[in-house]
């Protein structure tokens, strides 16, 4: 299949909805472009294993070139593998939720839609690219959609965090650009002198039996960093993480499941596909603070979680604290250690998603978030606060949920490495599930549980079928992670097994 | 000896094609003003179509060559980039209509504004320094005259007489410059200067003389202080037409003269523009961020898009043409999008604030959006063409390996995000009890923005204008 229709079938939806008036034409057209391009993912998916089932052992399937800048060797080249196909799903998931839990938004409904299927093309151009200039372009793509989302339709402090939000993305992406031009430059075909934007050229010139003089040692070092940090930005990297606290509590709804579920994952995806798959040597020499970032992004994360008293912070802190495993896996380098921070990126994603719906609903009937002011809502919401208690028991890493598949593959591929600074790094992060423990059960448990706050909440609506619907699709992919993760591992076997062959195939 | 007779062959009409053409509108016009009284709409409807007709023809009957003795060359190139400035004059005049149509010396503007456009189009085609000075000057007067065009104003005429009083300067030290360098070459020829360049010190000097007039024209810091005056008071077609045409011509001219001419004083222009890139950039940016006045903001930010292009300039030059020249006609698009909103916004209600366009969205959702993209344009967002314009200018300066400019100049992307993000931020934002209420957008003003529009959308992804532009600059 075409993998451009990923990019074309949003991207129709998105003009569509200008063409709709009123909420109910609009919200009708986005569901239905959504559920279309969930399809397609779930079609993309078969048409994969058929594929690989067939023996087809090419590291990237379904591939489509178009050149597009000539001269410069750029074009409009796509790909997938197993990891790229995870996150493609999690991203359609989580846009058809994130369009069902808004529904009634009534205020400018017509922009609304369209900035949030948008945002979304900048997502699935994302996870096809194989060109670096189409990725980099795709990333920038949803800066400002996600700055207009959240300044327009969002609440508390919306334009701060929107202005700040936009301008550490683009710090972000200005750093990643940097990096971009080291790879550029530096990789000169062997026999043709050229370079080349392809990461596929790239990495078999890079890997050690490609032939080819690879990167520099020096240059290396110079650009992962450029890469690593600006990629971080986006995966809320240790110190860089400020924008995602005030950024996710002040979206709208559907904006912060977005945003948390698959912004966020932007930037760990280019972290594993661009600086480390690119850049081995580099990741190798500097995996050492990059672990130490992240074990400090999970303990500070949670341990900031613990004093936060506003739902939204806490899923935002959260956030941080769970992203932190995905950079820890990166830092590891090891097979298992890699498919742990892939599959926390695809459980994350859903999960942070569920809760931010979650707390959604809880807003639009209660008008507050925060935890003193809840209480003993199961009650009035049943449905809401069996989701909201799914969703924190994911969080904190139940058996059964994703959270727990993603964090033990996590755990055991840091172990891998012998090392006794990555063992205390990782017995660290391990020890950061008690916090995470305590401020889950403490939000969850005091919100939907016990006595009832505030009287008036006691007589209100639970989940509409849009709000169950959402639910329900999001909890479908945790729990299918959850209790059967073999076919996740399968489907991220080459894929990972591609990157490690890059990283462990040097001399040292 | 055998004096040839230039005129009256077809080669001289082949290669002058683009030159005549204006000047057959000018004298055009001369009989429209001799003739009868006609409606404003009239006027200004034909004068727009013989501009129309005057773009199009550029793209025909195209002749490469040399005349007058290899003082005016053109190319392909050359061509192109005269193409260029023709299609921005047409947004201008058509964004200028509603200014126009209520002034009493509409057609004397157009005089006015078509012959600088033939001072450039002199310029760019220079081949000698005489015929180069003497485009720049057809380009800098009557600029300052139509500075001064909203004759009530006092504010106009204070633009206009800093206008001429800085530009004057300036071209006295450009004209020193090209003297000194004369008596040191013997040569007024590009040709002759090149061979005969010695790095001696008067050549030297004369060559720093030449730069600054040349920074002047450009707004570099610290060349720059007379730009945010000038753009403030002037009226705004010829706000919009300063900063993207007059700079345009001179980006183009810069380009051929700074590496073809005194390419072995490389090594002392380089640090130079590295340097003036810097400051222009982080000048333009810390005084964009202080201004409320949408004018003053516009000029401010064109002088941090000119550091832009000097980070550009620093590379190796077969890379940085290409980019250089894509970039100014992205640069066109973007800021003509941004300036035909204030035009129009401007003429009919004199707001010109951003406070006052303060929820803009509401009543002019339109404008408010074709502001926005021109605004993300200019900031290097994708999917609009400045993305791709700033990522190729500072892959030119990366390819030299010039990565503490191109880090620099990536951080203040940053910085600059921020001051356009506020003014997108007021339009989308912010409430306004008095917001500027639902304006009558007329056809041309209108045909303006939607060009406008089109060609940040579609510049960016047509991949082959990039290629084409490269095409030509290499044959060079």
């Amino acid at each position: 299949m075409n993998l451009l229709l990923l990019v074309l079938v949003p991207t129709l939806t998105a003009i569509a909805i200008l063409f709709g008036k009123g909420l109910k034409q609009v919200r009708a057209i986005a569901l239905v472009g959504s559920v279309a391009q969930l399809i397609l993912c779930f079609a993309l998916l078969v048409l994969y294993w058929q594929e690989r089932a067939a023996g087809n052992t090419a590291p990237m399937l379904f591939e489509f070139f178009y050149p597009w800048f000539d001269f410069l060797r750029i074009s409009f080249h796509g790909a997938v593998d197993g990891i790229s196909i995870a996150m493609i799903l999690l991203t359609a998931f989580v846009v058809v939720a994130g369009v069902l839990v808004s529904w009634e938004m009534n205020n400018k409904s017509k922009e609304f839609f369209f900035l949030l299927i948008f945002l979304s093309v900048g997502a699935y151009g994302f996870f096809i690219s194989v060109d670096l200039f189409m990725l980099f372009f795709f990333l920038e793509l949803s800066v400002i959609p996600k700055f207009l989302l959240i300044g327009i339709w969002g609440s508390g402090k919306k334009e701060y965090s929107a202005m700040k939000l936009a301008l550490m993305l683009m710090a972000g992406s200005a750093f990643v650009m940097v990096g971009l031009f080291g790879l550029y430059f530096n990789v000169a075909f062997s026999g043709e002198g050229l370079s080349t934007m392809d990461i596929l050229r790239i990495s078999e010139i890079t890997s050690a039996d490609g032939g080819g003089a690879g990167i520099p040692l020096d240059e290396q070092l110079f650009f992962f960093p450029f890469l690593f940090v600006g990629f971080g930005i986006f995966t809320a990297l240790f110190p860089f993480h400020t924008w995602v606290p005030d950024g996710h509590s002040s979206a709208p709804t559907a904006a912060s499941m977005f945003l948390a579920g698959i912004s966020m994952k932007l930037g760990g995806y280019g972290c594993l596909r661009v600086a480390t798959y690119l850049m081995p040597e580099a990741a190798r020499e500097y995996s050492g603070i990059i672990i130490l970032l992240a074990t400090i992004a999970i303990i500070y994360g949670a341990f900031a979680t613990l004093m936060q008293k506003d739902l939204k912070y806490i899923n935002a802190y959260s956030s941080v604290s769970h992203c932190g495993f995905v950079l820890l896996g990166i830092g590891m380098l090891t097979q298992t250690a890699i498919t742990g921070a892939v599959i926390q990126m695809v459980s994350h994603g859903l999960m942070t998603a569920l809760f931010f719906a979650a707390i959604g609903m809880i807003y639009d009937r209660t008008h507050t978030r925060m935890v003193a002011q809840l209480g003993g809502l199961m009650k009035a919401m049943p449905f809401i606060c069996t989701v909201f208690v799914i969703a924190g028991l994911c969080s904190l890493g139940l058996p059964g949920f994703s959270g727990f598949v993603a964090e033990i593959t996590v755990f055991m591929g840091s172990w891998q490495q012998p090392d006794t600074w990555y063992r205390i790094a990782t017995i660290l992060a391990c020890s950061s599930l008690v916090i995470t423990t305590v401020y889950v059960l403490r939000a969850v448990g005091q919100s939907v549980m016990g006595p009832v706050a505030t009287p008036q909440f006691a007589g209100l609506g639970d989940a509409r079928w849009n709000e169950r619907s959402a639910a329900v699709l999001l909890i479908a992919g945790i729990v299918a992670i959850g209790i059967a993760p073999f076919w996740l591992y399968d489907l991220l076997e080459p894929g990972t097994q591609l990157i490690m062959k890059q990283v462990s195939g040097l001399t040292n | 000896m055998v004096i040839k007779i230039y005129c009256m062959n077809y080669e001289f009409f082949a290669l002058l094609q683009q030159e005549l053409s204006i000047v057959l509108i000018i004298v055009l016009l001369l009989f429209i003003k001799l003739g009868p009284e006609r409606t404003s709409e009239r006027i200004l409807g034909t004068v727009n179509l013989l501009l129309l007709v005057n773009c199009i023809a550029g793209f025909f009957m195209q002749a490469e060559g040399s005349l007058f003795g290899q003082m005016f060359y053109t190319d392909r190139l050359v061509i192109f980039e005269k193409n260029i400035l023709n299609v921005a004059t047409l947004i201008v005049s058509l964004q200028a209509y509603n200014w126009l149509k209520g002034h009493a010396h509409a057609l004397e503007f157009y005089m006015l504004l078509l012959s600088t456009l033939l001072g450039m189009f002199f310029m760019i085609s220079a081949n000698n320094l005489l015929i180069f000075y003497l485009g720049l000057e057809l380009s800098t007067i009557p600029l300052a005259a139509i500075a001064n065009f909203d004759l009530g104003k006092r504010q106009s005429s204070e633009a206009a007489f800093k206008f001429i009083i800085s530009a004057a300067f300036s071209s006295g030290l450009l004209l020193m410059g090209i003297s000194l360098l004369y008596g040191t070459t013997g040569s007024l020829d590009f040709e002759g200067i090149r061979l005969g360049l010695d790095r001696s010190t008067l050549q030297l000097f004369a060559f720093i003389l030449i730069l600054s007039g040349f920074f002047f024209k450009i707004s570099t810091v610290p060349f720059h202080l007379w730009t945010a005056d000038v753009y403030e008071g002037s009226p705004v077609p010829v706000t919009s037409y300063l900063s993207v045409v007059s700079k345009g011509a001179i980006y183009f001219v810069f380009l051929y003269v700074l590496y073809k001419v005194f390419g072995r004083l490389e090594y002392i222009f380089h640090p130079i523009l590295e340097l003036l890139a810097i400051l222009s950039m982080v000048v333009g940016n810390l005084f964009a961020l202080r201004q409320q006045n949408l004018k003053r903001f516009l000029a401010f930010s064109s002088i941090a898009q000119g550091g832009f292009i000097l980070v550009g300039l620093t590379g190796s030059y077969d890379v940085f043409s290409t980019s250089v020249i894509y970039f100014i006609l992205v640069y066109v698009f973007s800021n003509l999008g941004a300036f035909g909103v204030v035009a129009l916004i401007s003429a009919q209600t004199g707001k010109e604030t951003i406070d006052d366009y303060k929820g803009l969205y509401s009543t002019n959702p339109m404008l408010a959006w074709i502001l926005a993209i021109s605004l993300f344009s200019l900031a290097g967002i994708p999917p609009t063409a400045g993305f791709f314009g700033k990522f190729f200018l500072l892959m030119a300066g990366a390819k030299a390996g010039m990565y503490a400019l191109v880090i620099i100049a990536a951080l203040n992307m940053v910085i600059a995000l921020y001051y356009y993000l506020r003014v997108v931020k007021a339009i989308f934002m912010d409430a306004n009890a008095q917001a500027i209420e639902k304006l009558p957008v007329p056809m041309q003003p209108r045909l303006a923005l939607l060009l406008c529009g089109a060609g940040i959308i579609v510049t960016g992804f047509v991949g082959w204008i990039y290629d084409y532009i490269y095409l030509l600059s290499i044959d060079l």
